[in-house]
């Protein structure tokens, strides 16, 4: 049995930045994570981070306004007003602890415009800015000689008498179970791409911790907002930063046409990803898409320009489509991206469960609301990573010390056993295929009550064909073949709350955008939907509903 | 969305090397795996569908998929590469068999994952991370935007191990701290925000397995999937040794020696280059070249006693005075 102060779960940016301010403050954190940090999906992260200088004549009234109104007047003013004054210090922080943003001529942080803001606030590193911060909070992480748990799989969370008290996790290096116990956890595991085909998100992105959360009874929220970001590769669905409309780069259809105009003609390609990418959809729907896709063009930026300040973009465009942006126009289309619900949290990350925080994009603080506007996911992670942190190391003051207890051990080597045990049976690919096509085609940029009970209806035949699938590798040592089938159980409680979440909604807000009920209705939902895991109930889930929190800004009609 | 329609379905064959510590009947072997996959596909998609569809067993590592992550480093026909970038038809145009290993110079944990833990550990002796001792009174350090972009080139290395894979020091002299941890380095030593450039040359330098170790193979530039050059950043840091004084290596004479033959006669001196190089009166080291004296005479490879002007010497000092113009 292994102990600390504080567990993280997760080694991206939201369970560094918590794992940094756990340990400058001299406690015994460790963070456990099923793959090495640097290979964490924060990586992917290409645009940049936001943030209201005040200093350079930007207010944080203003981000947290365009923040409300991104997120179709569903995000928590309270939390989007934590989020905003303290984006700046997070930026600057993160400047003094090493990041190479780019730079204006005055030597200062620059800024690029990014989509739904009036205002150029978004700082950035080329095009990797998510991968640069990972790796400076990693270098970070090793000069203050963090704990890590390198590829240890948690499959399940300690609850005793109520209150979190640790981790098992399963070593995949040699396939050894183990208790880690803690005194607080931080869950910082990532989104749920893999419940959608395709989906811009990494192989690892599984929702694992909103499946552990949700199991030991704290409610996931909103889980019907679901992000498809306009400007994803054709063929392959890799992602193309928002960084390129922000740059300049048009969206056109097949006359040629920057359709954007028709849209939303004042904030035209950098209206707010949900408008962008419905908007794309309309065209290619009514037939003015070419094979399915709209066209990205780079072009007028010059060659120069796109490979300084969007080099990774151009890499990308080159090695997985063979099109040269500075010479042809990159065929693009809406895909599954980022998922705004999440874990529910109080604004210190706090979930229903004590000792047991949330933070990054497995929780829902919420910030994001109906729809996140990007660039602020990576401001999310720092800020509420750390201020989980700071809560959880006031919370370690008051509470007692661990059980020696190894009970949930020995039930989960049982269960894990049992999973072994299968007979041959079904394949897990071949499930998690049938699933997450369904989920895309069911939850997908539109959906509609018809749309909606067929992905339940698929997904019940899911859970059903759950049992039968097999495990043929039995080794020890790297068995990525178990790892596969206890992540494919928690896609599907995933699955389940996000078709939850979109049945319960009877408007369209953001993302959840109802063709059977267009209009978004502030007199019945300005709420957030909470899915409950309940043995009581049917189907085992029990659905909640909570007012939004205003604090200053009334919902209006939303126009870009 | 969804599967294309048009999509052409093409042939590939895999051989596979594969390892399994749990096996204790065979230390590793080859496996060969035939599969039809869309036309388009990388390396990683095959490798996926097999392990998804044929052989539960094989582990491998992946997750981005878009060469960000730095998951998937394999060695592909011998040579280490992300898979996730590199397409089916890049390395078998016309439908060859395709050889998959593990990357080099790292033990393998299982099939196609390898152990990092030594890659990660030398990272960690150049001490990757802003050293300052002058922090601003508020806001950010200021720096000239031009001074960071050059830091990009060495900040797009996502620590996939690549370059030490094919690294040929490294097969001789695993001591050598290798081109992805230099690499780092450089990143630091030119930031204009730290504070430790002369302490951290002094390291580089002084350690063994240093900068001086490199021979300039060029595979770390070769094989590195993000553009990091490694190799590039060792010759940097070399010189930016010299030029804080710092020149009494073995590699800074050898250098020096070099540079000194050349200019000054047009050809390298051989016989004397190797004495300058360890000084004079290191006899211990110079004993050790007595063997090599003996065989390159027996053999007729001695240089010359005498060495001698090549005819137009007087150009190549030309341009040597040049340069140090």
């Amino acid at each position: 049995m292994f102990e600390h102060d504080i567990l993280i779960i997760g080694a991206g940016l939201a369970g560094l930045r918590a794992a940094v301010e756990g340990v400058r403050n001299g406690l015994d954190v460790a963070v456990v994570s099923k793959v090495h940090p640097v290979r964490s999906h924060s990586n992917a992260a290409q645009g940049g981070i936001n943030a209201p200088l005040t200093d350079r004549g930007d207010d944080w009234e203003d981000h947290a306004y365009d923040t409300i109104k991104g997120s179709d007047f569903l995000a928590d003013q309270d939390a989007v007003e934590i989020m905003s004054t303290e984006a700046g210090r997070a930026v600057i922080e993160l400047e003094r602890m090493g990041v190479i943003f780019t730079r204006g001529e005055d030597g200062k942080l620059g800024t690029r415009a990014f989509g739904g803001q009036k205002v150029a606030r978004t700082f950035f590193v080329g095009a990797i800015t998510g991968s640069a911060l990972l790796h400076v909070l990693y270098e970070q992480s090793l000069k203050l000689g963090l704990n890590v748990y390198e590829e240890w799989f948690v499959t399940k969370l300690i609850i005793e008498d109520g209150v979190c008290r640790g981790v098992i996790a399963y070593d995949i290096k040699n396939g050894e179970l183990h208790t880690i116990k803690a005194k607080a956890v931080i869950m910082a595991s990532g989104g749920n791409g893999r419940v959608f085909e395709p989906s811009t998100q990494s192989l690892i992105c599984t929702g694992d911790g909103m499946s552990l959360a949700y199991k030991a009874g704290v409610p996931l929220m909103d889980m019907e907002m679901i992000q498809y970001h306009p400007t994803t590769l054709a063929r392959t669905g890799i992602l193309l930063s928002e960084a390129a409309r922000g740059e300049g780069a048009y969206l056109l259809n097949s006359n040629g046409e920057r359709f954007m105009e028709k849209y939303a003609p004042d904030y035209m390609e950098l209206a707010s990803r949900d408008v962008v990418s419905r908007s794309e959809q309309t065209e290619i729907d009514e037939g003015r898409g070419i094979n399915g896709n709209v066209l990205l063009d780079l072009r007028h930026l010059g060659r120069d320009y796109i490979e300084k300040r969007l080099g990774y973009l151009q890499e990308v465009s080159l090695e997985f489509l063979g099109i040269d942006m500075a010479e042809k126009p990159v065929p693009v289309r809406p895909g599954m991206h980022y998922i705004m619900g999440g874990i529910k949290t109080d604004v210190n990350g706090l979930t229903e469960i004590p000792g047991l925080y949330a933070a990054g994009e497995c929780a829902n603080v919420s910030v994001h609301g109906a729809n996140r506007l990007g660039a602020n996911s990576l401001l999310d992670t720092v800020v509420f990573g750390r201020r989980s942190a700071e809560h959880a190391i006031e919370y370690l003051k008051s509470v007692g010390p661990n059980s020696k207890s190894e009970n949930d051990l020995k039930l989960e080597k049982e269960r894990i056993q049992s999973v072994l045990d299968r007979p041959k049976g079904e394949n897990i690919a071949k499930v998690r295929e049938d699933m997450a096509k369904n989920m895309t085609k069911g939850i997908g940029v539109w959906r509609d009550q018809k749309s909606i009970e067929g992905a339940l209806e698929n997904l019940t035949n899911i859970k059903n064909r759950l049992p039968n699938i097999s495990v043929e590798n039995k080794g020890k040592f790297f068995n990525t073949n178990l790892i596969f089938a206890l992540e494919l159980e928690f896609m599907v409680d995933n699955a389940e709350a996000i078709i939850h979440g979109a049945i319960t909604r009877k408007e369209s807000r953001g993302a959840h955008f109802r063709t059977d009920m267009p209009e978004r209705d502030d007199k019945n939902w300005l709420k957030h939907t909470l899915i409950y895991y309940d043995v009581n109930n049917e189907n085992n889930v029990r659905v909640e509903t909570i007012p939004v929190t205003i604090t200053k800004w009334e919902p209006i009609k939303r126009v870009y | 969305m969804g599967t294309n329609k048009e999509s052409i379905l093409m042939n590939v064959n895999l051989k596979v090397k594969r390892f399994d510590p749990g096996d204790s009947d065979r230390e590793n072997w080859w496996q060969e795996y035939n599969i039809d996959i869309h036309e388009d596909s990388t390396v990683l998609d095959a490798l996926i569908y097999v392990r998804e569809y044929e052989d539960t067993s094989l582990a491998l590592r992946c997750a981005c998929r878009a060469s960000i992550c730095g998951s998937c480093g394999m060695k592909i026909n011998g040579s280490a590469k992300l898979v996730c970038k590199t397409r089916i038809v890049a390395v078998a145009p016309n439908g060859e068999q395709i050889i998959v290993e593990p990357m080099g110079n790292h033990p393998v944990v299982k099939d196609l994952v390898v152990s990092l833990d030594t890659f990660f550990n030398q990272i960690k002796r150049v001490k990757p991370y802003l050293q300052t001792d002058h922090v601003p009174e508020s806001g950010e350090y200021i720096a000239s935007n031009e001074s960071m972009e050059n830091l990009l080139t060495a900040m797009n290395c996502i620590m996939c191990g690549c370059c030490v894979s094919d690294c040929t020091v490294l097969e001789v002299d695993d001591n050598f701290i290798g081109p992805a941890a230099l690499a780092k380095a450089w990143r630091f030593i030119d930031d204009p925000r730290d504070s430790k450039k002369e302490d951290r040359l002094k390291d580089l330098n002084d350690e063994d397995g240093g900068v001086w170790d490199c021979t300039r193979c060029m595979q770390c530039v070769e094989v590195c999937p993000k553009g990091v050059a490694p190799m590039d950043k060792i010759m940097e840091l070399r010189d930016q040794a010299i030029e804080i004084g710092l020149n009494n290596t073995n590699g800074a004479r050898h250098a020096e020696a070099f540079y000194e033959s050349v200019g000054h006669s047009g050809s390298l001196d051989e016989l004397r280059l190797p004495i300058k190089t360890f000084g004079i009166f290191n006899i211990k080291e110079l004993i050790k070249l007595i063997p090599i004296g003996i065989k390159s005479q027996l053999v007729g490879k001695r240089p010359p006693i005498f060495h001698k002007n090549i005819p137009g010497v007087e150009n190549i000092r030309k341009i040597f005075e040049r340069y140090r113009k």
